[in-house]
């Protein structure tokens, strides 16, 4: 499968099977294009056909080109064959638990209007996870993780500072047992910032191996949607603390991290704002809400998102270049590494080696799905994984999913997230239609960027 | 003339990988 796009006069080709990106003069485009079109190969046999229909060229300049594709074709770096449907379809079941969402506060100090946690609530009663329930699920985590060594515990929300006590029992607890355990914890935190102080920031940055910051853009975006209980904007009272992190991270191992919705279909300027404010790791997502309220995005709007996505990420090779260096999470394609193929055939491990734990000690398949009560998995009271459950998410994988198998990004997204799946269409292996024409539009931006960046090398 | 330039190697191929040693937004392709 190759997929053929063009941004800005860039003429590009994504061979999906192999991982090749390609720039091309626009006869190769063209010819390349033909031959995906009619699901033909670039063999000497077909050459015939493709002089026979690209009339507008001469055929001595198809057949130079042609051959160059050719010996491409040969190298097995375009029109390469899908290798990994077996892989797929042999993955190791029944992998360790490696990862582990804390709820550690079903509480908020903020009434964000998109909240999918019900405003931290979870819809049900707002609550704190006492430390000895947070000891508890590091107990369970380090006897389900078998052999694997790092080990992430992320504290989420709600909003974790407003736990902090317990947070810091819990990573207390976790650093005598990775000793005793040969285990390496890596812990990240995600806040709103409302109750940063010096002396969490101080703790944070020496226990949280990332933290997550979260602001939507200008304070008219912000405002708009992420409001205090009084119904009073965030953004003067945060943004102030959001920058001392960042400074005091060395503008590392931290996201500013952004939604966008309806109200701001002109998120770039929203991603572009954070980068003027002095936060170089910025991270701004669509909303996914069930239902149709006004800030939910629509079909309709794609082509003002395909835009924007475009013009941020014209801007952001500017500005990467010019001294203004800034990282948008969605165009950190690594061309040359990456992750293995098991991993972007199965994805984030929601349900598997990725679980999360309810203030109560409920277990759920991850963070979107707590309060769910059809994906309860269990308790950490007794220990045990619903296996019926696990083996669900286990089966999942880019090929078990219809819409996913001939998508040119399936080894980008690998497949999307389960949890937006079943929220939209009630179902872990349809993903949801308006999340995927996003993501591919910011696959090919990012391509698209890394190959202006490239040229300038 | 050189029509196609290719950006990097195929690197899919070669990690064809497993360890499950690596980090667990859910887009992969930003995480030897």
């Amino acid at each position: 499968m190759v997929h053929t796009f063009n941004i800005k006069d860039k003429y590009m080709a994504l061979d999906v099977n192999s991982g090749c990106v390609h720039v091309l003069d626009e006869l190769c485009y063209d010819i390349i294009r033909f031959l995906e079109e009619n699901s033909a190969l670039p063999t000497d046999e077909n050459l015939c056909r493709v002089t026979d229909s690209l009339t507008k060229y001469e055929s001595e300049d198809i057949k130079e080109a042609y051959e160059e594709i050719n010996a491409l074709y040969k190298e097995g770096v375009l029109f390469s064959e899908d290798e990994y449907a077996n892989i797929a379809a042999n993955m190791k079941k029944h992998s360790p638990v490696k990862a582990m969402c804390l709820h550690i506060s079903h509480d908020c100090n903020l009434r964000c209007k998109y909240c999918f946690a019900d405003e931290g609530a979870y819809h049900q009663r707002r609550e704190l996870m006492s430390a000895e329930t947070g000891c508890r699920a590091i107990d369970f985590l380090i006897e389900k993780s078998g052999s694997r060594k790092n080990l992430e515990v992320d504290f989420f929300g709600g909003e974790p500072l407003m736990n902090f006590e317990a947070v810091k029992a819990v990573v207390e607890y976790a650093r005598e047992q990775e000793k005793l355990h040969d285990k390496n914890f890596r812990f990240t935190l995600t806040t709103n910032g409302v109750l940063l102080n010096d002396e969490n920031i101080e703790y944070m940055n020496k226990e949280m191996s990332n933290v997550v910051l979260s602001l939507d853009g200008t304070k008219e975006t912000n405002d708009r949607v992420r409001v205090k209980v009084d119904g009073s904007g965030s953004y003067e009272s945060i943004v102030p603390k959001l920058l001392k992190v960042a400074e005091s991270r060395n503008q590392d191992s931290y996201y500013v991290r952004g939604t966008f919705t309806r109200y701001n279909l002109n998120f770039a300027d929203d991603v572009l704002h954070l980068a003027d404010l002095g936060f170089e790791q910025t991270s701004v997502e669509p909303v996914v809400c069930d239902g149709t309220p006004d800030y939910a995005l629509r079909e309709e709007d794609l082509p003002v998102l395909f835009e924007e996505y475009e013009k941020l990420a014209e801007e952001y090779v500017k500005r990467r270049k010019d001294g203004r260096w800034f990282n948008f999470f969605h165009f950190m394609i690594d061309l040359e590494q990456g992750p293995c193929v098991i991993k972007r055939l199965s994805g984030c491990g929601a349900g598997c080696e990725y679980l999360a734990v309810a203030p109560n000690g409920d277990i759920y398949p991850c963070h979107q799905f707590v309060g769910n009560e059809e994906y309860k998995m269990g308790n950490l009271s007794d220990g045990t994984i619903n296996q019926d459950i696990r083996s669900v998410f286990e089966g999942c994988n880019v090929y078990t999913k219809p819409d996913c198998r001939d998508c040119f990004a399936k080894f980008y997204c690998s497949g999307g997230c389960m949890a937006n799946a079943c929220l939209i269409n009630g179902d872990i292996n349809k993903p949801h239609k308006i999340s995927c024409e996003l993501e591919r539009k910011r696959v090919e931006c990012s391509l698209w960027a890394r190959a202006m960046e490239a040229e300038e090398k | 003339m050189k029509r196609i330039k290719t950006l990097n190697t195929a690197t899919l191929k070669k990690s064809a990988g497993g360890c499950g040693e690596c980090q667990t937004s859910c887009t992969v392709a930003n995480q030897k």
